[in-house]
């Protein structure tokens, strides 16, 4: 008991005594803590985004507009009897007049209807048990001819097959690289920050460096010599993070809150509960704070 | 890690050495006592500084328990490397330091804290912290090596009056002479009675007057049983003390005499003989440095 009492005094006298470089380090676990705050519901949104997509991919397969209703019953037995087909919807001109006019629902809709005619073709819809086995389905419906050339299997069908597969590569290659860019900035910030910890902690070190004298003259352990820079690192960390979170908080209930009414898109990104993330960056900026002591602690302060 | 590795080569080495000192023929040892072990044993200890300069040379020497004893030489010799390779403060490069029995340097590295709890050391800076007053000074001490409170209450205020401060607890270190800055270290090394307290150069700050204070004050610790091995450059009072004294030059062990006839004197005796000797007035009183 006084033991812990004796570290939390020494490692709040050395926090009042070098200030400008505490302020340093917990500004910037603030900005860190507070650009993960934003990026891990975003990454856990844009991810669950990713999956929708590749949920829906499936294949459609065009056909001529003057296919016979013969060629399309014989068509759809073919296809259902193709491995990895999972289910196999028909969808006539109309269908597919009505669906987009549902996709253009707004301004554009009344245009539809105003058609005369009805430029769509005739769709079958193929929906595969895995979104692997996408080429596979493709193979089965274009088998080589004699002469080696892909050729679909019904003269009704109007190649090529499957448009919507592309859409969903590039959703996947932006949402990746858009990852790929936040995540680099995260670490970055993470590197930061745990560079500064460990500098706050070098400069304490050396402010009490003959308090650390003293303690190894008389017979101090290790770890009573270290636990006070080990507590203050950590104080760094708990009051970034609290700051953050404060303001996290702030810009939830103030301007994502309000919006989430008005937009089922924002209900949708909130992936996360809010608690577990405060839990999660408090956790981070606790360790990496730790972290940073314990590697400044390691290479000054050899007992 | 580089460190990891100086220290276990430094190991290695020391082992080396001793394969080599058992195949020397063994030094008599002058001061063995019957049972208990001496309370320093130094057999060739050597120490090398990074770059290949040697600060001890083969240093071999026994102090026992209770004795009085005096290190001197002029600066360089290495009196501070000795004391430093007392505390495991630098490792020997090759021979064997035993304190009270037990080769310090076999010791596992997180033990080194207890072998520091049972050796006071003094300095000739004091090493006193600035920012807390005597009192705090003498308790930091004590509440680093996680002493109970209760003990600390008891203990610093008894220290503090063995050494003459009582009136000056609640003082910072510089509203204190050097002398007493000098009574308060004394205190913190002494606050556990140690059996062993090292002093290297203790009056170098301080004038003669003042030094013959100090050294009184050493010798009451000295009375009470413990070890005290005095670091100095000062030949001249070293000679007037009538102790034992151990030379050192160029990290060498050149002279190694013991003055007998003057070890059951009082403090107050000792005290009177050492300010005759040096030629200076009896207005002093016990704490000398007012
Ligand atoms: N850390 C060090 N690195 C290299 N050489 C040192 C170091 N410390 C002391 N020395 C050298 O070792 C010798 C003995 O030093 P020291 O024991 O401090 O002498 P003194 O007898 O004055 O206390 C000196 O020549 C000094 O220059
Ligand atoms: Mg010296």
């Amino acid at each position: 008991m006084g033991r812990i009492a004796f570290f939390l005094s020494e490692a709040i006298r050395a926090l009042r005594r070098s200030a400008a470089p505490s302020v340093a380090a917990i500004v910037t676990i603030v900005v860190t803590t507070l650009l993960l705050g934003v990026l891990v519901p975003v990454l856990r949104a844009s991810e669950s985004k990713a999956t929708e997509v590749r949920e829906q991919i499936g294949l459609q397969v065009f056909l001529y507009r003057d296919a016979t209703k013969a060629e399309i019953e014989a068509l759809d037995k073919e296809l259902a009897a193709i491995p990895h087909v999972a289910a196999v919807e028909y969808c006539s001109p109309a269908c597919a007049k009505r669906e987009l006019a549902d996709e253009l629902r707004g301004d554009l809709e009344g245009s539809i209807q105003e058609l005369n005619s009805n430029p769509l073709p005739p769709t079958f819809k193929l929906e595969l048990d895995d979104a692997d086995n996408l080429e596979a389905v493709r193979a089965a419906l274009t088998p080589p001819n004699s002469a080696g050339k892909p050729t679909p299997i019904s003269a009704a069908i109007d190649p090529p097959i499957g448009q919507d597969r592309e859409n969903a590569t590039k959703i996947r290659e932006v949402t990746g690289a858009v990852k790929i860019v936040l995540l680099v900035i995260a670490a970055l910030l993470l590197i930061a920050s745990l560079l500064l910890v460990a500098n706050t902690i070098r400069l304490s070190i050396y402010a009490r460096r003959r308090e650390v004298e003293v303690m190894r003259l008389v017979g101090a352990t290790n770890w009573f010599i270290r636990w006070p820079f080990m507590i203050e690192g950590v104080i760094v960390g708990v009051a970034g993070a609290g700051i953050a979170v404060g303001i996290l908080l702030l810009g939830k209930v103030t301007i994502v809150d309000p919006l989430a009414d008005d937009f089922a898109l924002i209900d949708n990104l909130s992936t996360m509960g809010f608690a577990p993330l405060v839990a999660m960056l408090v956790a981070a900026a606790v360790l990496v704070s730790a972290l940073g002591s314990g590697i400044t602690l390691r290479r000054f302060l050899r007992v | 890690m580089p460190l990891l590795n100086r220290r276990r080569s430094a190991a290695k080495r020391a082992r080396e050495g001793r394969e080599h000192r058992r195949r020397a023929p063994r030094r008599p040892r002058p001061r063995a006592q019957s049972g208990q072990p001496p309370i320093i044993s130094v057999e060739d200890g050597t120490v090398v500084y990074p770059g290949g300069h040697v600060g001890l040379d083969r240093i071999t020497l026994e102090i026992g328990r209770g004795e009085f004893a005096f290190v001197v030489g002029p600066t360089g010799c290495g009196k501070s490397t000795l004391i430093k390779m007392l505390i495991r403060e630098i490792e020997p490069a090759a021979g064997r330091v035993q304190i009270a029995g037990k080769d310090i340097n076999e010791l596992d590295h997180n033990r080194t804290p207890y072998l520091r709890r049972r050796i006071g050391t003094v300095f000739q800076d004091f090493k006193l912290l600035p920012n807390r007053t005597v009192y705090d000074n003498v308790a930091y001490a004590l509440q680093v090596i996680g002493e109970p409170r209760s003990q600390i209450r008891r203990k610093t205020p008894e220290i503090l009056r063995l050494v003459g401060l009582q009136a000056k607890i609640h003082n910072y270190p510089d509203e204190l002479s050097g002398g007493e800055q000098q009574r308060v270290a004394i205190a913190r090394a002494f606050v556990n009675h140690p059996p062993l307290l090292l002093a290297d150069e203790p009056t170098g700050n301080l004038d003669p007057i003042t030094s013959i204070g100090i050294m009184q004050l050493l010798y009451r610790i000295n009375r009470t049983g413990t070890t005290v091995l005095v670091v100095t450059h000062d030949r001249d009072m070293v000679d007037k003390m009538r102790r034992r004294v151990i030379a050192l030059e160029e990290g060498r062990l050149v002279r190694d005499e013991d003055a007998s006839g003057y070890h059951d004197e009082s403090t107050r005796e000792f005290a009177a003989r050492m300010r005759a000797e040096m030629g200076v007035g009896d207005e002093g009183g016990t704490n000398g440095d007012h």
